[in-house]
């Protein structure tokens, strides 16, 4: 790990550090449909994600510090890793979403919650407000055991910017 | 006096690991806490545990103490002393407990654990003696357990990761956090967690140190300055916010004042949060029969504080007859297999490297046995 990344200075990793570990999928994988995106970049001792995912897409294996590895082909873009993951740091993409939008499910923990066709405000790592984004699935099962998955759709334009809304 | 066989001081996931161990092989255990619930720390922790599945990471802190306290319930040979403060206790392994309204009881036991956990450590600014200044788990208590908010803009200084979890779930509880304060080159909490308050509007300030706190009956705003490689304050950096909380989430010290008062040897090691009562690895301190788990034994997780409490509780079984050399053996190294693992990654191997420092200096000081 790089010291002097933005990651251990700022908080919050550039979409460059991501590309240079690796872990980020490929603008040939996100053409193919939703996959999840993984930012978890540290070797830090943790794997709920791994083992959530039933289609065996997301590897850590030993030791558990392992970086987690997406197999991009492996994946359905079902979700179900998102809510798993302690860091929240799962989220789907989909660049295929329609002509001019993306789609983004990101994990939220706050309330009061957005409603289904709200307009909010899609936010990048930073936290800065990029552009308006609009709220299409708002996901709070049982299972997801409060962590809420906000489907939102978004200006291609900013692909790989948006991470989350901002907080109502 | 009463007589028991084990007796464990502290119900977080140490104290109740070692007790769910013991016990799964006949030994008779008391687990004692001077709280009215057990789970140490983990009742009041509301975010979901990173670590790894076997530990129950994904799960929120407080489900994970819920389960533990079924596995507790469902055991015949653990009883549970909740309300119940110990405040003596001797080489001869006898206890003075408190338990509420009930005046002093003493025990005697066979073998002791210690799990009493971790306590704060604080920083000295002036001001900091205002109401509105407190430790970040003090905030965290009166929010999740309280449920009382205790001020609407905060200023958090520590960025490990109790303070950017603290700080995350003030957003939670309606604050705003306006800014994370951290003196080191880099941030210490793991990137997933700085992240995620970072893309909830919170900034960094780096490297950064509190100046003072502003305000005469209560914190009305707080004076932070930015701090060179010498850690001297750069002048004309200073910058004022306004806030009505200033949490500190400096650091925690293993609570060791039964240990001291037990008579066992104390090593000094930074990397395990301070003074800590020597042990071996199997988590016996130098006064045989009177074995240490989870953060009093070094500043580390759950995960591992659960791990360390099974094997303190494996061991104290054992040496108790209730299984075999060889079992315990085999099950010693089960568990380490596991620690080591929990340990492998670089965020934790200067843990690993005190631990083994300390395996060392207790070999150096004991000749008995
Ligand atoms: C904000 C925060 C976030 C964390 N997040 C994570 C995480 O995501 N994953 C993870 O694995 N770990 C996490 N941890 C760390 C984890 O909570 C601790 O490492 C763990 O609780 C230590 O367990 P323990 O049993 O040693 O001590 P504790 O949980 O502190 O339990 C000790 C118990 O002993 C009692 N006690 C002490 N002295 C006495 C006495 N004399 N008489 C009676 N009772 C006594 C105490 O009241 C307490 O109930 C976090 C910690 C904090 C503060
Ligand atoms: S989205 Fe579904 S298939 Fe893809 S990694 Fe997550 S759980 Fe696995
Ligand atoms: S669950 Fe999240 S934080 Fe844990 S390893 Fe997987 S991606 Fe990283």
């Amino acid at each position: 790990m790089i010291d002097d990344s933005n990651l251990k200075t700022k908080g919050f990793p550039t979409l460059e550090e991501l590309k240079r570990l690796g872990t980020y999928p490929s603008d040939e994988a996100f053409m193919k449909g939703p996959i999840a995106v993984i930012e978890c970049i540290e070797e830090i001792p943790c794997n709920p994600c791994e083992e959530t995912c039933i289609k065996g897409a997301i590897k850590i294996g030993k030791p558990i510090t392992n970086l987690p590895r997406l197999n991009t082909t492996k994946c359905s873009g079902c979700s179900f890793c998102i809510s798993s993951c302690p860091g929240l740091a799962i989220y789907i993409k989909d660049y295929t979403y329609s002509e001019k939008e993306a789609l983004i499910i990101f994990p939220y923990e706050f309330l009061p919650l957005p409603k289904v066709n709200e307009e909010v405000i899609a936010v990048d790592r930073e936290g800065q407000s990029i552009c308006k984004g609009s709220v299409i699935k708002v996901n709070n099962n049982k299972a997801n055991d409060n962590t809420v998955l906000i489907s939102m759709v978004y200006s291609k334009e900013y692909f790989h910017d948006i991470v989350a809304m901002k907080r109502l | 006096m009463i007589h028991k066989e084990i007796v464990i001081v502290g119900g977080g996931p140490a104290g109740l690991s070692a007790g769910i161990e013991a016990a799964k092989y006949g030994a008779e255990v008391l687990i004692i806490d001077e709280n009215h619930l057990v789970g140490g720390q983990l009742f009041k922790q509301i975010h979901k545990f990173f670590g790894s599945r076997e530990h129950k990471a994904g799960m929120r802190g407080f489900s994970i103490g819920r389960d533990l306290l079924e596995e507790i319930n469902k055991s015949e040979n653990i009883e549970l002393w909740l309300n119940s403060e110990v405040i003596g206790i001797n080489k001869e392994k006898e206890l003075l407990v408190v338990p509420k309204d009930q005046g002093v009881v003493e025990i005697k036991a066979e073998k002791i654990i210690l799990a009493t956990g971790a306590i704060e450590k604080s920083i000295y600014f002036p001001g900091w003696d205002l109401p509105g200044v407190m430790g970040a788990g003090a905030a965290q208590t009166m929010m999740n357990v309280h449920r009382i908010l205790p001020g609407k803009k905060v200023l958090m200084i520590g960025s490990g990761n109790v303070g950017v979890i603290i700080s995350y779930q003030m957003i939670q509880g309606g604050a705003e956090v306006v800014g994370i304060l951290e003196a080191s080159s880099t941030l210490g909490g793991y990137g997933v967690h700085t992240a995620k308050v970072t893309r909830a509007g919170v900034p960094f300030y780096r490297p950064y140190t509190i100046k003072r706190a502003i305000g005469e009956d209560c914190v009305e705003g707080a004076e932070i300055v930015q701090i060179d490689s010498q850690w001297q304050p750069v002048e004309g950096t200073e910058v004022i916010l306004e806030v009505d909380l200033i949490c500190m989430a400096t650091g925690f010290n293993p609570l060791t004042e039964l240990a001291w008062m037990s008579g066992c040897q104390f090593t000094y090691i930074p990397e395990l949060g301070g003074q800590v009562p020597t042990h071996n690895d199997r988590l016996e301190t130098t006064v045989k029969g009177i074995y240490i788990a989870g953060d009093i034994s070094g500043i580390e997780e759950a995960s591992t504080a659960m791990e360390e409490g099974k094997l303190a509780g494996v061991h104290a079984a054992h040496s108790l007859g209730y299984l075999s050399k060889e079992k315990e053996k085999v099950e010693r190294n089960k568990i380490w297999e596991r620690l080591n693992d929990l340990r492998s990654g670089p965020m934790d191997i200067k843990r690993k490297n005190g631990k083994e420092l300390m395996f060392l200096k207790y070999n150096e000081g004991c000749i008995n046995d």
